[in-house]
């Protein structure tokens, strides 16, 4: 299209644009182009700085920052191993809650839901996503931890049979109620995504489906399902990325206990929790804050790969179907992003 | 052919039970999505309403043990101030990269890599980029003080800058190229094409997609709390450190004092409230422009 | 051809749906007889239907009989309704959002749209197939084959037997038989489409929709296809929408020529593509349709 306007013909014609006009031209392209370069410097350059502040502890503890069970700070030991635990516990029990809550509303949304209600309900669904976090903080710790204690209570002498799920004495603040709010938090950007994906599914397979004598339940399992699982595992591992790194509403409602709770209803630590409830103290120790920012490089790499992975399946989910549609899930997982 | 009266067999029981069993709980999964939102919303007001006195809106916080606490004045202010600077950094460069992605770079290798790293962007956490900001301009004294209400700023258009950027792309693919190339054929540069044609164009979509950045942006606590650091003044000098909605409220929350808790609960009203504000008039905006 | 403006939104326009698809109107003489259908020799009987996407009114008011065991074809030109015929003997017209039909349409003497008639099983008594092959993307052959016979919980050690009697019957044993494994889209267009008839088949339906089967398909596919078209007759009762006319000539026992939502002639093949009684049926069949 542009060669047609400005075709470079040798010497002087009619056709040829002279340099200045074609100056604006290539400003913008330019200009442009340079500052996508820019923002993947940047990435870059903090990822450097990144690595070289938190490098004194790397040396210094080794691989025993991440699995070594020991965070003192009054002795200067860093062994994360607590830290990386908590996010692991708390993000699994946010995927066990939020994810099935999330691909049930998806599918209902889609498949079951009086087109009148559609909209509407979905918007609500989506509405969880713009309450920040630290909303989530105030009301889990104020309102729903001490609701939810004696059920804990009762519920961990029950069962105090099951390892790490019952036994042991609930806290207020713990590591399932931390996995609670982070549920909720990604249940927005786990639905929405499901939703798309859902929506892709071409029309035939579920006519298919039907035609044979399905009931919707089974065109669901039958037709749906097994075409939107890659997007759908694709989303539920984008919520996993958010929920590794939320940080406001944990540092809230886990206790910010530097220790290995042996209970679901323990008190416990996150490495993104650590990193907002120490800051204040580290700030004049700095071996202690390149510990910190230590957790803050595990958590950025953690997070990197779990989005990377997320992506690959979303993109292999949707085998090229639409085009576009895949860049339409990701600015969805963008904007329903959660606030923290 | 022997008319032979007949009847539908049955579906089975089962498969029915199944069937029914399953649409509920479909169903029961979209309620059970949506008690959270209900619940918070209903303490929202039942606790935050009550904090919104006359003085509330008007008067700074202030660290006193005994007495008025104080309001969110400065923590509005601050709110406002920063967010407005870190829309300004991050819409015009964010939709100046979709602009790349889109009328430039295409599906060039370049451009491949920018919209995979703008992609992982989305999913870095905040806090990462508040330690960024804070290893990068706070630590080094930039711009003479440590913590800054700028540097907050920067931190929170760093998050803003994916979500403005991908739903610009999004919004921008939308114009049909047949506009491009009705202008393009009338012979104007393609810098004219853009800024005339195509920035038009999607001019609501670009709205909707930066609203719900600053929506984002707005709730953000954790990048805040590293770089524009703690304070109860209110100041319009944003190289001096600056309060915050999400910051005071996180403070306020581990207090001991109700009348500071109560704080807590009337700002968190605030806030919830005015990002419900931008994400429907966000939704209101995209809804008025349906391109396609 | 050029399809008649005032149709031509048929297949489109669905957009305007308020509500959820309504339950059409319960014909009369539903509950009288009950008992067991035969395997095989079925017709189809039609009376008075009206469809309607929306508001737009696309099915007039027809009545067309389909005999047991023969073939049937729907012929006319885009968005003269054909295809929204078959999707009303099934009850797949419905699945459209605001979709409604209106009227009576029996298999024997059961009203398809009686009260309380379960649709799923007047779908697994008149089987569908579909103008695109859509074989499940993520199933195997003998999966796609398998699909409906384990909705109705048949057990595992039949299935076998059932899908390769399925295959056999639509000619695709010999061709996938040490392939069953693999998925059902790596197969041909027209291998597909036999797949999903074989699919079809293999819940014994009594009769079996096929809404333009051969309009994705190579011309070597389409005679296959064809063939098999005859040799199922024997068992089921057809019914084809199709827009090619030496297929409906190739194919139907008799045929109707639908325009504008209304069926213009019903005849025995033969004499609809010689002798017409109408002059717009002879216009179209000679392809001088404006």
């Amino acid at each position: 299209m542009e060669a047609s306007v400005t075709t470079a013909t040798p010497g002087r014609s009619v056709l040829e644009r002279s340099a200045a006009s074609r100056l604006p031209d290539r400003l913008l392209k330019w200009g442009l182009t340079a500052l996508a370069g820019a923002i993947l410097a940047l990435i870059a350059y903090f990822f450097i700085r990144l690595i070289g502040e938190s490098g004194d502890t790397f040396s210094r503890f080794g691989l025993s920052f991440i699995f070594g069970n020991d965070w003192d700070p009054s002795r200067s030991i860093f062994h994360g191993f607590p830290l990386v635990a908590g996010t692991l516990i708390t993000s699994a029990i946010a995927l066990i809650l939020g994810v099935p809550v999330a691909v049930a509303a998806a599918l209902y949304l889609n498949e079951l839901c009086p087109r009148r209600f559609r909209t509407p309900l979905a918007i609500l669904v989506d509405l969880l996503a713009a309450v920040p976090s630290v909303v989530y903080g105030l009301w889990g710790i104020l309102v729903l931890a001490p609701k939810l204690l004696p059920a804990e209570k009762w519920f961990a002498s029950t069962f105090s049979f099951i390892p790490f799920i019952g036994g042991g004495t609930p806290t207020a603040p713990n590591y399932f109620l931390a996995g609670l709010i982070l549920a909720i938090m990604i249940l927005p950007i786990v639905s929405a995504i499901s939703r798309e994906v859902i929506a892709t599914v071409p029309p035939e397979h579920k006519e298919a489906a039907l035609a044979l004598g399905a009931t919707r339940w089974e065109m669901i399992r039958m037709a749906v399902l097994p075409y939107a699982r890659p997007g759908i595992t694709g989303g539920a591992m984008l919520g996993l990325g958010r929920a590794i790194g939320e940080t406001i509403a944990v540092v809230l409602v886990i206790g910010n206990a530097p220790l290995l709770g042996s209970h679901l209803f323990n008190q416990g630590y996150t490495l993104a929790a650590v990193i907002a409830a120490e800051f204040g103290e580290a700030a004049n120790t700095p071996v202690h804050s390149s510990a910190l920012f230590a957790a803050g490089l595990v958590l950025f790499v953690l997070t990197l790969i779990v989005n990377i992975v997320a992506r690959w399946f979303v993109v292999s989910g949707h085998r090229g179907r639409r085009r576009g549609a895949g860049a339409m899930v990701e600015a969805q997982a963008a904007s329903v992003g959660e606030v923290g | 052919m022997s008319a032979v009266a007949a009847r539908f067999p049955e579906v089975s029981p089962r498969r029915r039970r199944t069937d029914r069993f399953m649409r509920a709980s479909l169903l029961a999964g979209t309620l059970i999505a949506l008690v959270p939102l209900v619940l918070v919303v209903y303490f929202l007001l039942k606790q935050g309403l009550g904090a919104w006195s006359g003085s509330f809106f008007s008067s700074d916080p202030n660290g006193n043990f005994f007495g008025n606490p104080g309001g969110i004045r400065s923590a509005i202010f601050g709110t406002l101030e920063m967010i407005a600077l870190a829309t300004l950094i991050a819409v015009p460069i964010g939709i100046g990269v979709a602009l790349y992605l889109v009328e430039y770079g295409k599906q060039s290798a370049f451009a491949n890599i920018v919209r995979y790293f703008i992609d992982v962007m989305t999913g870095v956490p905040s806090i990462v980029f508040g330690l960024f900001i804070y290893i990068s301009l706070v630590i080094n004294h930039v711009g003479g003080a440590s913590f800054a209400g700028w540097k907050g700023s920067v931190a929170v258009s760093l998050l803003m800058l994916p979500v403005v950027t991908r739903s610009a792309e999004v919004v921008l693919l939308l114009v049909p190229d047949s506009l491009r190339e009705a202008a393009l054929a009338l012979g104007a540069p393609r810098w004219r094409v853009v800024s005339r044609v195509v920035l038009p164009t999607a001019l609501p979509g670009l709205v909707t997609g930066s609203l719900l950045a600053v929506a984002r942006g707005m709730g953000e606590t954790a990048p805040l709390l590293f770089t524009a650091g703690v304070t109860f003044l209110a100041s319009s000098n944003i190289n001096q450190q600056m309060n915050s909605l999400p910051v005071q409220i996180f403070n306020d929350i581990t207090s001991p004092r109700q009348a500071v808790v109560d704080r807590a609960w009337g700002a968190a009203l605030a806030l919830v409230a005015i990002i419900l504000v931008l994400n429907l008039v966000a939704r209101f905006v995209s809804r008025r422009s349906r391109m396609a | 051809m050029i399809p008649p403006e005032t149709t031509s939104k048929e297949q489109t326009d669905m957009s305007t749906a308020g509500g959820p698809s309504e339950r059409s109107q319960a014909a009369p003489g539903a509950s009288a007889s009950r008992a067991k259908v035969n395997k095989s020799g079925h017709g189809v009987k039609v009376t008075d239907l009206h469809a309607y996407y929306g508001s737009l009114h696309s099915i007039k008011g027809i009545s067309i009989d389909f005999p047991p065991n023969e073939v049937t074809a729907i012929i006319g030109p885009s968005g003269s309704g054909k295809s929204t015929v078959v999707r009303c003997i099934n009850r797949m017209h419905e699945e459209i959002p605001g979709a409604r039909a209106e009227g009576s349409v029996t298999l024997d003497e059961l009203d398809v749209y009686g009260e309380g008639v379960d649709v799923t099983a007047v779908r697994r008594l008149i089987g569908m197939v579909f103008q695109k092959p859509n074989p499940f993307p993520t199933m195997s052959i003998f999966d796609n084959v398998a699909a409906g016979l384990r909705l109705t919980g048949t057990k595992t050690s039949d299935l076998r037997h059932l899908v390769e009697h399925s295959l056999q019957s639509v000619g695709l044993w010999g061709e996938v038989k040490d392939r069953l494994g693999e998925p059902g889209i790596g197969l041909s267009g027209g291998q597909q489409q036999r797949l999903c008839i074989a699919r079809t088949v293999a819940v014994e339906p009594e009769v079996i929709l096929m809404d333009e089967p051969c309009s994705a398909l190579d011309p070597m596919a389409t005679l296959k296809i064809e063939e098999l078209i005859d040799e199922l007759k024997e068992r089921y009762t057809i019914v084809i929408v199709t827009h090619n006319m030496q297929q409906a000539a190739r194919v139907a026992d008799t045929t109707v020529f639908m325009l504008d939502g209304q069926v213009i002639e019903h005849d025995a093949t033969n004499k609809m593509f010689t002798r017409p009684n109408d002059e717009r049926t002879e216009r179209y069949v000679t392809g001088k349709f404006g």
